[in-house]
């Protein structure tokens, strides 16, 4: 049986080759970047010890960033559907929108103290990259971001972002134009140029020392959660729900870290993956469609694919969700029976928009939003002194063109 | 010797003073029967084939060999074609080795012990898998050896002298050596001259090994390099059959052609 050891970072339970349960993850990378990569775990785990760099991380989180993001009870939306009582944390309140930049000040702090100028990074929603850009114009690095065209073309107000910052937009227009395709022009950019260049991954995925950084930048969600918490209910609930969409799964791994040693039966986690549109095969959801496993940018996971082992397309409303594969530490969680995982369709993720932007004071983007139709779904089923947490981990402003396609002007 | 071919093949070459030829092109570009009609053509000319698996998400290839793998994939080049396209060479060419090229993932799907049957089977002498590096090959190359096939492992210019001896160590006859921090079909970077003396700080480990270089030789470099075991060309040749598709020519022809030229100048 898969288990989680208990006080022990989940980012550290792998084993010599970098496999969590034996099968997840590792480093199934081009002989060119096994330097580049070890280089980048010594100084990672150097970093990681070391009080100073602990300080600085704290110093730009708490007056870069922005902490805490609030934590907010959903009293109409609670009201309205009745059962378990429903709150969000706004990570989208984090400087930039969404729990990306977590990650992305991580990783310009270590570009930084590695002695590189140049940093690269792939981007679906463009949330990743708007933060990279963001970070590298905070820390003075020239910046390049990857991404698919499709996604520029659906997420234009986070391109006009990162422009604005500085970087450069590398448009992707191979394979299915989207998150996939960026991740794969970013890896073979960072091939050519890693001796000059830091590279940064936007999610928990790729070759495992990406998983590491990013799950470990987005542990603040939880550190910040367990202490509102506390403060609201006085201790951690009885019965305590955490909903989080899982795309790569950097935003759900940061919102549950901080919880994993508490039984399950108290705080369930729930991952919410991408079902795709209504009538259609295609997903993005390889936990919940029981995908086999499968290597996908240099990590093993469960992934969308076919009996050949080419990766399939995905469809998914959301950007920052189309992604055929998933975290490595996903699918131990889920192997270990952790955590369970689920899918809802575009027009499911649609409707809960509607219903939290007409009842709350907060606008989930699209990602969120399948979370919110999860815990709206269960809600009433639910006795009333569970509660229920979703992290909003980004904004819709920059969904406002399929908004509108799909909903009309007036949408909310 | 893991297998008689390969070894052969360099010790023909040797004989001749020469370095050995050896050409990338992927199964299925644009179709079956084309490949084999340039393998066929070509071989003539060549040491050692390899033979691209198509993948879709193959992360150390350049745009070349992405276009070529795209197009064989969108003509439904599925393993068993590639298979297919080895076993009709084979009957063809039977000493020519021939060495299959694609990602792990390709590999793991179709089940490691039926695909390297099927290898063996089909008389595939080599594999190089782009991202299954050391020491994570180690149990993947050994399989190979008990079926006979070299397992190629490949060293980059970020590779460590120290992890190089290691790799060397546990490698069969054949040595991929990357010759520059590129994907396929980038622009050489260095001289070859540097490329050259790089070469020979690695050969110096062990001299009896066959080392090949790649990444980036086309007719205008090649001939500078030639004091290598062996040279690779793909992205050009992948390039050579975009061109002619694009323009309505006979791939069959461009190859022969351009590998006609290789060979004269080494
Ligand atoms: C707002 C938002 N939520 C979620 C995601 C999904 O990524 P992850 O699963 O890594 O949090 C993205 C990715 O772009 C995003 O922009």
């Amino acid at each position: 049986m898969i288990r989680i050891q208990k006080r022990k970072p989940i980012i550290d339970q792998h084993d010599k080759n970098y496999l969590y349960a034996g099968k997840f993850g590792g480093n199934f990378v081009p002989e060119t970047l096994k330097k580049p990569i070890e280089d980048l775990t010594k100084l990672f785990n150097k970093l990681r010890k070391d009080k100073k760099f602990i300080r600085e991380r704290d110093y730009y989180f708490k007056n870069y960033v922005g902490t805490p993001t609030s934590f907010i009870k959903l009293y109409n939306t609670s009201h309205q559907l009745g059962g378990a009582q429903i709150y969000a944390k706004v990570v989208s309140e984090a400087n930039g929108g969404a729990h990306k930049i977590y990650n992305a000040i991580v990783h310009a702090l270590i570009c930084k103290h590695a002695g590189k100028k140049y940093i690269i990074g792939d981007t679906g929603a463009g949330y990743a990259g708007k933060m990279l850009s963001m970070a590298a114009k905070k820390f003075g690095l020239k910046c390049k971001i990857f991404m698919g065209t499709k996604d520029m073309a659906r997420q234009k107000p986070n391109c006009d972002a990162i422009r604005v910052n500085g970087a450069e937009i590398i448009p992707v227009d191979s394979g299915s134009k989207t998150l996939v395709d960026a991740v794969s022009e970013c890896m073979r950019y960072w091939v050519s140029n890693c001796d000059t260049t830091h590279m940064c991954v936007g999610s928990t995925v790729g070759p495992n020392i990406f998983v590491k950084i990013c799950a470990w930048s987005t542990a603040q969600i939880s550190r910040e959660l367990i202490v509102q918490l506390k403060e609201e209910f006085g201790k951690i609930p009885k019965k305590l729900k955490l909903i989080n969409c899982v795309g790569g799964g950097s935003s759900a791994i940061g919102f549950w870290n901080s919880f994993m040693d508490y039984n399950k039966k108290q705080v369930e986690f729930i991952g919410v993956e991408a079902g795709g549109p209504k009538n259609s095969k295609l997903h993005a959801a390889p936990l919940t469609n029981k995908s086999k496993i499968g290597i996908l940018h240099g990590a093993a996971q469960y992934v969308v694919q076919d009996k050949e082992g080419q990766i399939s397309e995905t469809a998914s409303i959301s950007a920052g969700l189309d992604y055929p594969g998933v975290s490595p530490l996903h699918c131990f969680l889920k192997d270990a029976k952790r955590a369970r995982y689920t899918a809802v369709s575009d027009e499911e993720a649609l409707a809960a928009y509607q219903l939290i932007a007409k009842n709350e004071k907060i606008r989930p983007s699209l990602e969120p939003s399948h979370a919110f139709a999860v815990a709206i779904k269960l809600a009433p089923k639910l006795s009333e002194d569970t509660i229920i947490v979703v992290n909003s981990c980004g904004d819709a402003k920059k969904d406002e063109l399929i908004l509108t396609k799909r909903l009309g002007k007036d949408h909310d | 010797m893991i297998n008689e071919n390969i070894t052969l093949a360099f010790e023909n070459c040797k004989l001749e003073k020469r370095p050995a030829l050896l050409t990338y092109i992927v199964a299925g570009d644009s179709n079956k029967k084309m490949t084999l009609d340039i393998l066929k053509a070509i071989s003539p000319y060549v040491d050692i084939c390899e033979i691209g698996m198509p993948h879709n998400t193959s992360v150390a290839d350049g745009k070349q060999i992405q276009n070529s793998s795209y197009r064989a994939l969108k003509n439904g080049t599925k393993l068993n074609d590639v298979f297919e396209i080895v076993k009709n060479f084979k009957k063809i060419e039977p000493t020519k080795p021939k060495i299959l090229m694609g990602y792990f993932n390709q590999i793991l799907q179709y089940g490691p012990n039926k695909f390297l049957n099927k290898c063996k089977n089909i008389g595939v002498d080599g594999l190089i898998v782009v991202d299954l590096p050391f020491p994570e090959n180690k149990e993947f190359a050994d399989k190979c050896k008990k079926h006979h096939i070299n397992f190629i492992q490949l060293l980059a210019p970020t590779t460590s002298t120290e992890r190089m001896k290691q790799i060397i160590k546990h490698s069969h006859d054949m040595i991929y050596y990357i010759s520059m921090l590129s994907t396929t079909g980038g622009k050489l970077k260095l001289t070859p001259k540097q490329i050259i003396k790089n070469y020979f700080k690695i050969k110096k480990i062990n001299k009896d090994k066959n080392i090949v270089i790649g990444f980036g030789i086309t007719e205008k470099t090649i001939q500078s390099l030639k004091q290598a075991d062996g040279l690779v060309v793909g992205s050009q040749l992948c390039k050579g059959i975009s061109n002619s598709l694009k323009t309505k020519r006979s791939p069959v022809k461009t190859l022969t052609n351009l590998v006609k030229l290789l060979k004269s100048k080494i």
